[in-house]
């Protein structure tokens, strides 16, 4: 299948998506730039972690008015799947095209680490690979992951399997220990409510290889790749 | 001929006195008439005045820094560049550099410490590399001091605040705390980048005619005199009114810089390309005109403004954060001004390249600076000041630790407790140290490992440095500092290849500083050349003092070692259940200069000769070990001694795991527990491989002491027995514990 990720000025983990795509997972996958705005074809549009535009107002907040996105949202519009790492989960969020929203981390530093989720829907496009309750190892590293709704659409959400990710510990139990950014309910990730955008503060392309951050974030790009085929 | 620059409107009366208001002493002003036939126009003192700063000049170190190792095998690229390079195989050149950010970082920490970090990135991908990791060695004062908190707040904010945001890892790094830095904390700020050999860039200015391109950011009235009155003279009271003279940082400028350079190097248009650092446009373009012996002449009217009203003696010694100098060939500006557009980045020609020599400045019409490029790039003055070692140096001092000495468990808790050797974790967790997705081992074990993608090869980095022992021999403990920092490199298996050193010290003009400082580079000089590791770069940073009271001498190395293959690599954690616990080592440990003793006792000791060919074995042997899979884990014994570096290596993060250790009889003292140097290496093996490590380490001592146990608890013979899970959360919560204290 065919991939496009976003470049837009400050992102940062462009690159690591394109190699994860190219060079772990063999795929074909373009880089795609935020003054254009075509898609290249894309099968799926990643939009990568960093800092877009410096995100020295909220994150994303600038990002959300560049070029591509206008082609982003007509793309998801058309059931086309869209992939939110990080930085691409803000902007996400300020275009509308995912639930609420991300706020400063509540210890209010940035945190680097490695962190477990569950998987709580296996249906998505997404996650489909994975089993419900699986638990992946993925590095977080943010300020501002931590996921916040209005109430009764977080109740909306989990009724509908939006909630896609959440963070538990090691053995898969949900604490507030285990909850690196105070994210309501423990959100790590979650879907709309056609399943074809998914936003999520982990980053699965650093948890590709054994050597450097593990294997935890395969099942997310073979979710995606598997759907394809 | 060319005429006399004309002073401005409102310049002040230039005189003796001005001079040494600017940094500059009545023989140096004399210098700078006679240069000149003429007195200095204001813009020209001004240029002056950074130019010959202890800062850009080296003046007090110049002479000094002559004796130190800088070619090699490995080593590509010649002297005088931005940073030198070493080749680490397969096409692939490392560029790599420390720097200070001292003076800018106590005054204003988040800033301080991010430009810090901006600077030394820009100084890796001037020369045409991609900078793929950053560390950075941080002193601060005692840890109950009044300002320490504000001060590690602001310079772990800032560090994280640009390195975060400008998608560079920072992969590790060290942080102390100790009284002696009270007045004075230090930030050395080290970054590495890669390259292909043959796109390696050049900051030697060729071709009369060539245009002179200004990119990035637009110049500001922030940092002025920055290089001079802050970075080259001692705090007093007055010194927080230094304020404005720090820079302020936009990383997000600066990865849009790193792209659009990159991306313009690729054109292949560019002859010399140098960052606006320390005394900014004045030196960039000095020096790359001084370096191809040409001249250049500068249009200050072109150069993207902040706000209007600058002056000229303001725009020359601005030191806004953010911008690069380039000399293009001639009929290929466009080309290259597209890619910083297509970055939405400034880019103008701002002036040419001479064949006259001379350093020129116009605005508004008329010249306002015209001296001769070699004044102010290469003629600073060069001083041979009067060193003189303090009457007590090198005397055997009293070794008595305080008589109610704790017992070893005590002693265990109190050192993996202290903030010097507790986990940093606190510290490391806001700084992303996984973009670039190279990070093999990340912060907390003994050297970072990084992978070179699409190639097995491989990189180990570390910085280090030692005051306390440099504190009691300047000498020796710079030798200890590149063994330890050559040490930790070798325990993660790579081949140590290549120095960059930050020689941070008090005031040159007291005669016994300057002989800790030359005491310090023949240290480096000689274990540099013991280790075969050229040292490419560096920076030194005089000054260190507030109200006369010099920090300790801290030379500060970072070692970069190269791995032929990265699957090699070690880490410090035990891994198998049954393997045997090891000691290498060179000498028998001491307890001078350890943390033991500035705990319990007083630091006055005198260091142990250090025999350089047997840490050259330790070293050689660690090597061996890795590339025949030989050893499972290594770790050297450093900070605590032999008790904390066992009680590290049982912290697998997978699992805990245990140790049960036998010393021999007279190993129960504290010197053998907690001694710290010279060195010793734990090793943990398969039983079989005893004979083969006795061989590959001979004629060292190889003890076997112990062995892994799954059973998680530390026993070394009935003096210590504890759980291990109980030692983490003591050495992971002291830190934040201590925050959280009002």
């Amino acid at each position: 299948m065919k991939w496009g990720v976003v470049r837009f000025p400050g992102s940062l983990d462009d690159g690591d998506a394109l190699y994860a795509l190219r060079s772990i997972l063999g795929q074909d996958a373009a880089m795609l730039w935020h003054k254009d705005e075509t898609l290249g074809g894309a099968d799926c549009v990643v939009l990568p972690g960093g800092f877009s535009y410096g995100d020295y107002l909220r994150c994303g907040a600038i990002a959300r008015f560049s070029p591509i996105m206008k082609s982003v949202l007509r793309f998801a519009a058309e059931g086309g799947l869209v992939i939110g790492i990080c930085n691409g989960f803000q902007i996400l969020c300020e275009a509308h095209l995912l639930p609420g929203a991300l706020m400063r981390n509540r210890s209010l530093s940035f945190i680097c680490d490695f962190i477990y989720v569950r998987v709580e829907n296996a249906q998505t496009p997404f996650t489909r690979a994975a089993r419900v309750g699986e638990i992946l190892r993925l590095p977080i590293k943010h300020g501002e992951g931590c996921f916040v709704a209005p109430a009764e659409e977080l109740a909306q959400m989990e009724e509908r399997g939006q909630v896609v990710l959440r963070y538990v510990d090691e053995a898969g139990i949900e604490s507030d220990a285990a909850n690196p950014n105070g994210s309501m309910r423990s959100i790590a990730g979650v879907a709309n409510d056609r399943f074809n955008v998914f936003g999520l503060m982990p980053h699965p392309e650093h948890a590709v290889e054994k050597m450097v951050g593990g294997e935890g974030g395969l099942k997310i790009f073979q979710s995606i790749i598997g759907g394809a085929r | 001929m060319s005429l006399a620059p004309v002073a401005l409107p409102g310049d002040p009366v230039i005189d003796a006195a001005q001079a040494r208001a600017h940094g500059l002493s009545a023989n140096e002003y004399a210098t700078i008439e006679r240069i000149l036939g003429r007195a200095p126009t204001f813009t020209e003192l001004g240029v002056f005045s950074v130019m010959w700063s202890e800062h850009c000049s080296y003046k007090s170190s110049r002479k000094h820094l002559r004796m130190l190792p800088m070619k090699g095998r490995n080593v590509v690229g010649g002297p005088g560049e931005n940073a030198g390079a070493i080749d680490v195989g397969d096409g692939w050149v490392a560029v790599f550099k420390i720097e200070s950010h001292n003076h800018p970082s106590y005054v204003e920490p988040y800033q301080g410490a991010a430009t810090g970090v901006g600077g030394i990135l820009r100084d890796i991908f001037t020369m045409g590399a991609r900078p793929i990791a950053s560390m950075d060695s941080l002193k601060f004062g005692s840890f109950d001091h009044p300002r320490t908190r504000f001060l590690l707040g602001g310079v772990v904010g800032g560090i994280g605040g640009y390195g975060n945001c400008v998608g560079v890892p920072t992969v590790g790094g060290e942080v102390m705390f100790d009284a002696g830095y009270n007045g004075n904390i230090l930030v050395n700020a080290f970054s590495l980048g890669l390259a292909r050999r043959e796109d390696l860039q050049s900051a030697r200015a060729r071709g009369a005619g060539n245009p002179v391109l200004y990119v990035g950011s637009a110049t500001g009235r922030d940092g002025i005199h920055g290089a001079s009155l802050l970075a080259s003279a001692e705090f007093d009271a007055e010194s927080d009114s230094k304020r404005p003279t720090v820079q302020v940082g936009d990383p997000f400028t600066e990865k849009l810089l790193i792209e659009a350079c990159l991306e313009a190097i690729k054109t292949g248009a560019i002859v010399a390309i140098q960052d606006m650092g320390a005394a900014g446009l004045s030196s960039s373009s000095s020096e790359m005109a001084g370096r191809g012996g040409l001249g250049i002449e500068l249009d200050l009217d072109l150069v993207p403004l902040r706000e209007a009203n600058l002056t000229p003696y303001e725009i020359l010694l601005s030191e806004s954060q953010e911008r690069m100098l380039i000399v293009a060939e001639r009929g290929r500006e466009a080309e290259l001004a597209a890619v910083f557009e297509k970055w939405d980045l400034h880019a103008a020609v701002i002036g040419r390249i001479t064949n006259d020599g001379r350093w020129r400045a116009r605005w508004k019409g008329q010249v306002v600076a015209d001296v001769p490029v070699g004044a102010i790039s290469d003629d600073a003055p060069v001083y041979d000041r009067p060193m003189q070692a303090p009457p007590s140096a090198g005397e055997p001092v009293d070794t008595a630790i305080s008589a109610s000495s704790p017992s070893p468990a005590e002693a265990l808790h109190a050192i993996i407790s202290s903030p010097n050797v507790a986990s940093k974790r606190m510290v490391f967790r806001q700084y992303d140290s996984l973009v670039q997705g190279n990070t093999v081992v990340g912060p907390g074990s003994d050297a970072a490992v990084l992978r070179i993608k699409d190639s097995r090869r491989g990189l180990a980095l570390k910085v280090d440095s030692n005051p306390r022992a440099c504190a009691l021999d300047p000498y020796l403990g710079a030798i200890a500092t590149v063994c330890e920092a050559a040490r930790n490199v070798a325990c993660a298996g790579a081949r140590p290849t290549g120095i960059t050193n930050c020689l941070n010290y008090g005031n040159p003009e007291r005669p016994e500083i300057m002989w800790q400082l030359v005491r310090g580079i023949e240290g480096l000089r000689d274990a540099a050349v013991a280790f075969d590791t050229p040292v490419i770069s560096g920076n030194v940073s005089l000054y260190n003092e507030t109200e006369g009271r010099a920090i300790p001498p801290t030379p500060t190395i970072a070692m970069v070692g190269t791995f032929d293959d990265v699957t090699r690599h070690l880490k410090q954690y035990f891994k198998v259940v049954g393997d045997t616990v090891l000691i290498v080592r060179s000498a028998s440990p001491s307890l001078a200069a350890s943390e033991y003793a500035a705990l319990f006792g007083a630091l006055g000791q005198k260091l142990k000769p250090i025999d350089l060919r047997r840490e050259r074995k330790l070293i050689d042997g660690l090597v061996e070990c890795a590339d025949r899979r030989l050893i499972r884990s290594a770790h050297d014994v450093s900070e605590g001694g032999l008790a904390v570096a066992l009680t590290e290596s049982c912290f697998n993060p997978s699992e805990l795991l245990g140790v049960e250790v036998k010393l021999s009889v007279d190993d129960h003292s504290a010197g053998a527990l907690f001694g710290e140097g010279p060195s010793t290496v734990l090793i943990s093996a398969p039983m079989e491989n005893i004979q083969v490590l006795r061989q590959v380490f001979a004629p060292l001592d190889i003890v076997a002491i112990g062995r892994v146990t799954a059973a998680a608890r530390l026993k070394i013979d009935g003096v210590i027995d504890e759980e291990v899970d109980a030692l983490r959360r003591l050495y992971e919560d002291a830190i934040p514990g201590r925050l959280k204290r009002p």
